[in-house]
């Protein structure tokens, strides 16, 4: 979740991409959305990598997390230093083969990345949507992305692939497109966000509404909330993180100095690399897009929505699974991705799991790790060949 | 059995001999999942393996192989009534807790189960505890008494009695006598219990 872990640029690439994008829902034909809301236009931003195979049976959906975008692999030209977000997974002979699938990753409605959101022009008033926009759900993203791969002329998906918020997608697809979907891999993940990740939330969104600058979600005409949205961003790193990396990385050591300062200044390097987070965050991120995003997480609730247990929430889909957790993880432990395994085992489906051994937090899904790219690459090879 | 591919452990081919082509197989304690991968490619079962050990377990998926991590005494508690034709316990009963617990969620689970341990009621075991009065260390159960996974010393004739005591059927047998690494192997019917490293049973309810 932190999009954009910093990385010199990789000699092994899928090259120079092109974001897209792809209009639809424009009225009277809006899209119903969970909440009983219609929206539309909607827009949809996307790209996409590698060649798509004559039978259309290599395709991979990337969902990304939280904050990240469509922006998964390669750079936007030739001097562009700064890869997609999970370029050190997707490129060629990578994890996700570049060289083998054709992979879509698009930004989630609510963003700010391209896709519609809070901060894209309501038709109604020629103005940003602010809280005019609908609220929004795991769901409707996932149904958008389906607007998206029907309008590609797309009937399989081989895999859909994506870790925390991008895992949730995951299970919603396989859940409400069975017969569409071979296979899933939700990485670091849950079936139902917990009172600790809902809590976590709160603190920040609460942070962004309290700064004066937010004015109830209209502020795109003047001064941005950044201060709250920043101290937002903290919160989230904090979640990223787990003790022991924080021991690891930070410690108590201080930055850039040999004795304390005596006042409020950051003074410890772990205050001086949340500020840092914090600053960098509100230059490419809305604040009421991290508002509508966290909601639609913390409604997760696969359980609740489909069946009243987690059991029958598997009931219907047919895709092969590959969960992973990681053991440092404490946003999504490992027992709520134990818990989604049992689920799915009680339903017969194949199952694969492994908790990686990892000190990095809930962040590790997207650091370099020899053990996941190595699963994910035999596990797409596998359900490639039994397609 | 295929004779082609003698690089596999000569038990694993025995295995695979017992198991009819295309059924579903569970693997317990599965490994580095040489055996499911193996009847995967030769008897083309669709499989499913459970192994504690995350290393193993990576080792499995990355090799194609559907495989979760967990303890099997729990996770054999997830599936329905009869999920599987076979479910395969390979060299693993002697380091289960609750051994009959284990083998009646086996036999809930899957038609019929494969189990196989190392005899310890072989001449070279009996020689060792006689002779030399310390705890027997075989090529089959390599280990010093304090820092053996191996909870359990089983023979043949114990596992026999054993089905008679917690109900279960023997459907077939094989006492077996491996060498060169386990490679190679022939079954060994005269004074089986002494001469055999390895016992297999096909059990069933």
């Amino acid at each position: 979740m932190s999009e954009y872990i910093d990385q010199n640029r990789d000699s092994v690439s899928v090259g120079v991409v092109k974001k897209k994008v792809f209009t639809f829902a424009a009225p009277p034909d809006e899209m119903m959305l969970e909440s009983g809301a219609k929206l539309g236009p909607i827009t949809i931003a996307y790209e996409t990598y590698g060649k798509l195979n004559a039978d259309k049976s290599n395709v991979i959906l990337v969902a990304h997390a939280l904050t990240g975008d469509a922006h998964v692999a390669g750079y936007y030209s030739e001097d562009d230093t700064k890869p997609g977000w999970w370029d050190i997974m997707v490129g060629p002979g990578k994890g996700i083969d570049t060289d083998k699938y054709f992979i879509i990753c698009s930004n989630i409605l609510g963003s700010c990345m391209g896709t519609t959101g809070p901060s894209s022009i309501n038709p109604d008033t020629g103005k940003p949507y602010g809280l005019k926009f609908p609220v929004v759900t795991i769901g409707d993203m996932v149904n958008v992305q389906k607007a998206l791969v029907d309008h590609l002329g797309i009937e399989k998906i081989l895999s859909v692939i994506g870790g925390s918020v991008g895992g949730m997608q995951v299970l919603e697809w396989c859940i409400r497109y069975p017969d569409m979907v071979v296979s899933g891999i939700p990485l670091a993940t849950t079936m139902r966000h917990s009172a600790l990740a809902i809590a976590f939330n709160e603190v920040a969104r609460q942070s962004i509404v309290a700064d004066p600058n937010w004015n109830n979600g209209d502020y795109y005409s003047g001064e941005k909330p950044a201060l709250g949205l920043s101290v937002a961003r903290m919160i989230g790193h904090i979640t990223y993180l787990s003790d022991e990396s924080m021991r690891m990385k930070f410690g108590r050591r201080l930055q850039d100095k040999e004795v304390f300062s005596f006042n409020f200044d950051a003074d410890f390097q772990v205050e001086s690399y949340l500020r840092h987070q914090g600053a960098k965050f509100v230059e490419r991120f809305d604040a009421n897009s991290f508002l509508y995003i966290t909601k639609a997480a913390d409604y997760f609730d696969l359980q609740q929505q489909y069946g009243g247990t987690s059991v029958a929430a598997f009931s219907k889909t047919k895709a092969k699974f590959l969960v992973a957790s990681f053991t440092s993880d404490w946003l999504y432990p490992t027992y709520q991705s134990k818990k989604m395994v049992k689920a799915m085992k009680k339903n017969g489906l194949d199952v694969s799991f492994c908790e990686i051994d990892a000190e990095w937090g809930h962040d590790a899904f997207l650091l370099p790790s020899e053990r996941l790219t190595k699963l994910q690459k035999g596990f797409l090879e596998r359900v490639y060949n039994e397609r | 059995m295929n004779a082609e591919n003698t690089n596999v452990r000569y038990d694993f081919r025995l295995i695979a001999s017992w198991i009819e082509p295309g059924s579903k197989v569970l693997g317990l304690g599965c490994g580095d999942g040489e055996l499911l991968y193996y009847l995967k490619k030769e008897k083309q079962v669709k499989e499913t393996g459970v192994e504690i050990d995350e290393a193993k377990v990576a080792q499995c998926i990355e090799k194609g192989l559907s495989v979760l991590q967990g303890d099997i005494n729990e996770e054999v508690e997830d599936y329905p009534d009869d999920s599987f034709d076979y479910v395969v316990l390979s060299q693993t009963l002697q380091q289960v807790f609750g051994p009959s617990g284990l083998i009646k969620a086996m036999l809930r689970i899957g038609k019929k189960s494969v189990v196989s341990f190392p005899n310890f009621s072989h001449w070279k075991i009996r020689r060792q505890l006689l002779l030399t009065g310390h705890a027997p260390v075989t090529k089959q159960l390599p280990y010093q008494w304090h820092d053996t996974p191996n909870i359990r010393v089983i023979t043949l004739s114990d596992f026999r009695a054993f089905s008679k005591e917690t109900g279960f059927k023997i459907i077939r047998e094989a006492a077996i006598k491996t060498n060169n690494q386990e490679k190679e192997g022939r079954i060994v019917t005269f004074l089986s219990d002494l001469r055999a490293t390895y016992g297999i049973f096909l059990i069933g309810k």
